[in-house]
């Protein structure tokens, strides 16, 4: 295989901040994504998540603040100077050309030669398990097909940093949790950094090395999956990482009072009202049996 | 099974009568070109390729059919290029504006011949245009230009824009993401802009016949004057040659399309 292992780019932004007209779609945003790593911009539509992976792509020019990938200031580099892989939810794939074709037209652009550039496209093609069909049009392949020989198109020069949007979006179920097996093996394999975007949480949890929590153009949170489920920072990211049972209260001195008289300690939590968060599988129900002598 | 064809039948005669009806009296053309008698009279009694000849070696005929078609080709390739501009320029602008201009492109298409045509000889009177093959090849640019916009602006509308963007973040350049994803993909809605514009110049007649002077003079005024001072068969000669052009011009790409479909088909074919 001629897709061989590179060190994956390191990638930081700080104080990214974009304003369309009055609105801001991302209020500051410092991120930084370390090499080789797979993280996750996660978040509701609208949360700013895709518009700040378009200015990591060079789509959008930040208002503020600054993009910079392995120690580059790339904040107003144009896209086609930026040397990064994406995917997009709808695969994106150039429809006047073969498989063969769409894979190769990165390496066109970089001038590899004609030989060299085939069987570069056709290794890649392996990696996504779609050689056999390198010489059919993109049209003629289904939405899971598509998004492979997209896959391949992305990785086929080698790039130190993968952006991904919503990939697996438009895909049915099975099909979303076999490319995302796939995703992961290659993740590991190519050791290339992933920047994914998506609001399916539980796509999130079987991906990420690390998440982060996007709400209002901010960020609320970033951790590994086990942080952000065990330890949200805010309500918004309870809520929005995993199921959870919300229960309403107020926190006096230390203690919180919720509803039909619950009472946990609450140590490090402002006087006021508050919300409990009980995650369903921490609850133990046990039958109700009579009181045993012993006990007392 | 049966259904669809009791529907199928009707409709299919619907159909030849409806294209019969819009085809038929341009048809009879051809038949009065091959007459050997100097009249349009029905029915033909002789056959003669006589109009042929006399159209292929009088000078009159031969230099407005060579003055037509390199007017149309000039108009079509000039027409081509401005449209698709046009049409990716309109693209960039915001709604409001885009709207404003590209009624005023399609104006020439929107306004009567007529009043075109006096507008134009009006305005060539006084800017020295009127008679030279630079004011017919303007005017019928102006025709020409809707021709072009429709079609490209169409084909526009179906090219997804993240397509551009993945070029770019592919490392395709501004000249690089035009020439190989964007062209390629609007060519079809181009070539048919292109042929559109070529046939419109080469048939139209109003403005090309205010705008005519002894050196510029297209087949269709040519057809015109000849049809108003004499009856010569030649005309049905040159209407024929005129028809036959035009059909073969706008049959291409579908026929170009044929053959890609057996080829794309055969493709598949050997690969299952």
């Amino acid at each position: 295989m001629t897709v061989t292992a590179t060190a994956g780019a390191e990638l930081r932004l700080s104080g990214l901040v974009k304003r369309y007209g009055g609105a801001a779609a991302v209020q500051h945003v410092d991120l930084d994504v370390a090499s080789g790593e797979f993280l996750t911009l996660l978040g509701p539509s609208g949360s700013g998540k895709t518009t700040t992976l378009s200015m990591v792509a060079g789509f959008t020019t930040p208002s503020e603040g600054s993009v910079v990938c392995d120690g580059a200031e790339i904040t107003s580099v144009p896209p086609h100077k930026r040397g990064l892989g994406m995917v997009f939810q709808n695969y994106s794939l150039f429809p006047h050309l073969t498989v063969r074709e769409n894979v190769e037209f990165p390496l066109r652009q970089r001038g590899v030669p004609k030989a060299e550039r085939t069987a570069r496209a056709l290794a890649a093609l392996e990696l996504v398990e779609l050689h056999t069909r390198a010489q059919a049009k993109p049209g003629q392949l289904s939405g899971g097909q598509q998004q492979r020989v997209a896959l391949a198109r992305a990785l086929v020069f080698e790039p130190r940093l993968l952006l991904m949007d919503e990939p697996f979006g438009a895909l049915d179920r099975a099909l979303r949790e076999r490319l995302q097996l796939e995703l992961r093996r290659l993740h590991r394999e190519l050791g290339i950094t992933v920047v994914f975007v998506t609001h399916d949480q539980e796509e999130v949890l079987t991906l990420s090395d690390r998440i982060a929590v996007f709400n209002e153009g901010r960020i609320e949170q970033v951790g590994t999956p086990e942080e952000l489920y065990e330890h949200p920072a805010t309500l918004f990211v309870a809520r929005f990482i995993g199921e959870s049972n919300a229960v309403a209260g107020e926190t006096i001195g230390g203690e919180f009072v919720g509803a039909a008289g619950v009472r946990l300690t609450a140590h490090g939590v402002a006087d006021g009202p508050a919300v409990a968060i009980v995650r369903p599988e921490r609850v133990r129900v046990l039958p109700a049996g009579p009181r045993r002598p012993s006990a007392n | 099974m049966n259904e669809p064809t009791r529907i199928r039948l009707p409709l299919r005669i619907w159909a030849a009568v409806a294209a019969l009806l819009l085809v038929a009296p341009t048809l009879v053309v051809i038949p009065l070109s091959f007459s050997d008698k100097r009249s349009f009279a029905f029915p033909i009694e002789g056959w003669s390729l006589q109009w042929y000849e006399k159209f292929f070696t009088d000078q009159r005929w031969l230099s407005s059919l060579g003055t037509s078609l390199w007017i149309a080709l000039v108009v079509a390739v000039i027409a081509t290029a401005l449209g698709t501009l046009a049409a990716l320029g309109l693209r960039g602008l915001r709604a409001r504006l885009a709207a404003t201009a590209q009624i005023t492109m399609m104006l020439p298409i929107l306004v009567p011949g007529i009043v075109a045509a006096i507008a134009i000889f009006g305005m060539y009177l006084r800017w020295g245009l009127s008679g030279s093959p630079l004011g017919l090849v303007l005017a019928h640019l102006a025709l020409a230009l809707p021709f072009v916009l429709i079609p490209v602006g169409t084909a526009l509308r179906g090219l997804d824009e993240t397509l551009v963007r993945a070029a770019a973040v592919l490392g395709a350049g501004p000249v690089a993401r035009f020439v190989q994803v964007q062209l390629p993909i609007l060519l079809p809605g181009i070539v048919t802009g292109f042929i559109f514009a070529f046939v419109t110049s080469l048939d139209e007649v109003v403005v090309a016949y205010f705008l005519q002077s002894p050196t510029v003079r297209t087949l269709p005024v040519q057809m015109y004057s000849s049809v108003t001072v004499e009856t010569d068969p030649s005309i049905a000669a040159a209407s024929t040659l005129l028809l036959v052009l035009s059909t073969l011009i706008i049959l291409i790409p579908r026929l170009v399309q044929v053959v890609r479909e057996r080829r794309a088909a055969k493709q598949l074919g050997d690969v299952a």
